[in-house]
């Protein structure tokens, strides 16, 4: 198990493999469709509130309950898990480049553009494991702030995560490997070879 | 028909009891499942990926039920499977599912999941033109049978209908032919229908009843096997085969690809062979009851 813990640096980044098993300490931003799309088309985050260099996005649209008002509001997460990770495959290599994102956390794995933007640019897609909706959501020890609500929603919109011991396993490294081509490969071909063994 | 007083007095415990039914099936997993995840656990090498994805799964499992919280924030698609006393007024009875739906939102057993599919709107109801499936039929029995299955998207987008003779596949249109055609959909889905997955398989049908009943299938137990002996041995062999793959739990490597596959074969025209899969993911959340003419939870099913 490797411990990784914020500020995710190049250095560290550039240490992990395809496989490894993780456990992330620090802060992670949430972003899925919307978020993604907002990035994409040019518009920034004001800095003072999001800082996305060598930062860490998680696809996942979080369940957050609101307690007390003004100053006294609080936010806790009672469901944190990822969201299929291919959807935002079109924006995701730009993203990496512009801002220097370091992690990007999801499920499902991500594609040639991504793959290829991790290795250019010293980042790694972590895959946490689908529908562990209360286990992350456990790991997730403090709401430190949200931006964009009004405009995305609460699903949408950019929860500043403070996480603790966040299980995850890098499916692509920042050295072009992704677990993801591999397995498809390793498969295809064991299943090429099951169908060789079936009688007509 | 039931009378009307009667009526407010059924309609109310009914309600509640659907409304339990909604929350036990979105935090709990039945037992049968729970003991193939553990056994699929037990094959992970120490030390492995898929050990620690199968680890992760089983304490997630542990926390949702301590917890009474979603298991996966996806609760899915939701699928009732009923059949009533034909005394019960049906569009009654509809109308109190949907009421229940909306009610287990609020409460939040389920997720605001349901949203309009040309303008992508959420009201927040999980109620809409479609949503909730209710599957009903009418009985002569004095009690209702009510089945509920929460399906997630990410395995829902990894179900796959073949036509055979599907030349890409190289399957005819015999058993061999369709055991390729379930494997090749293993394949495809690699981890992303969040396995280990279990299948509902359905050969024959037009498209539509084909999807169904493959749907249907995920309200067998685990345990259970085909009636017909050529199709439990089928189920067996797609299993076996599957988890020669080295897919694994959540695509990240291993023994474990797929807990169970369930086949059922119906009657198709001469012209037409589909073979309809559907994948469910790990967090296969079904649930059911046999309710009272009163409206109360007699027994648990599963
Ligand atoms: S496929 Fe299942 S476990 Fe995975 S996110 Fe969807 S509902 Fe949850």
């Amino acid at each position: 198990m490797i411990r990784l813990e914020a500020p995710f640096t190049e250095d560290k980044i550039r240490a992990l493999k395809v496989g490894d098993m993780v456990e992330i300490y620090g802060l992670v931003y949430t972003g899925r469709d919307a978020v993604h799309k907002w990035l994409a088309e040019g518009n920034e985050p004001p800095k003072a509130e999001v800082d996305l260099r060598n930062s860490a996005i998680y696809h996942c649209g979080p369940v957050v309950m609101e307690k007390g008002k003004g100053d006294r509001k609080r936010y806790t997460v009672t469901a944190a898990g990822p969201t299929t990770s291919t959807r935002e495959e079109p924006y995701q290599a730009g993203i990496i480049e512009k801002f220097g994102v370091r992690l990007v956390i999801g499920k499902g794995g991500m594609g040639e553009k991504t793959r290829i933007a991790c290795e250019k640019f010293g980042c790694v897609y972590l895959h946490a494991v689908g529908g562990a909706a209360q286990v992350l959501a456990e790991a997730v020890k403090e709401v430190e702030g949200v931006y964009g609500l009004e405009k995305f929603g609460s699903p949408e919109a950019i929860w500043k995560l403070r996480v603790e011991k966040f299980p995850v396993v890098v499916t692509i490294d920042a050295h072009g490997n992704s677990l993801h081509k591999e397995i498809e490969a390793s498969s295809g071909a064991a299943l090429h070879g099951i169908f060789a063994g079936m009688k007509k | 028909m039931i009378g009307p007083l009667m009526k407010a007095a059924l309609a109310k415990t009914l309600l509640e009891s659907l409304i339990e039914i909604i929350r036990k099936t979105s935090t709990e997993l039945p037992d049968d499942v729970v003991r193939a995840l553990e056994a699929g656990k037990a094959e992970e090498a120490e030390g492995s990926r898929g050990k620690y994805a199968m680890g992760i799964i089983s304490e997630n499992i542990g926390l949702a039920k301590k917890k009474s919280q979603p298991l996966c924030q996806d609760t899915g698609s939701v699928l009732f499977f009923v059949h009533y006393p034909a005394k019960i007024d049906h569009a009654l009875f509809s109308k109190l599912i949907r009421k229940a739906v909306t009610a287990a939102t609020k409460k939040g057993y389920l997720r605001q999941n349901s949203v309009d599919a040309l303008t992508g709107k959420n009201d927040g109801t999980n109620v809409g033109p479609g949503a909730p499936t209710i599957h009903a039929e009418p009985w002569k029995k004095d009690f209702f049978d009510i089945r509920l299955v929460l399906k997630g998207g990410g395995c829902e987008n990894v179900g796959a209908q073949y036509s055979l003779p599907d030349a890409r596949v190289g399957a005819g249109r015999d058993l061999v032919g369709v055991k390729k055609c379930i494997l090749d959909a293993v394949q495809q889905a690699q981890g992303k229908g969040c396995g280990p997955g279990i299948l509902g398989v359905t050969i024959g049908g037009d498209r539509a009843t084909g999807y169904l009943i493959s749907k249907e299938q995920f309200l067998r137990k685990m345990d259970d096997c085909s009636p017909e002996p050529s199709l439990a041995k089928l189920e067996d062999e797609v299993t076996t085969e599957a988890n020669t793959l080295g897919i694994g739990p959540m695509g990240f490597g291993g023994k474990t690809t797929l807990l169970k596959t369930k086949i059922a074969a119906i009657n198709r025209v001469p012209a037409s062979f589909f073979v309809s899969v559907s994948y469910m993911c790990w967090a296969y959340r079904r649930q059911g009851a046999k309710v009272s003419t009163r409206g109360k939870i007699e027994k648990w099913f599963y």
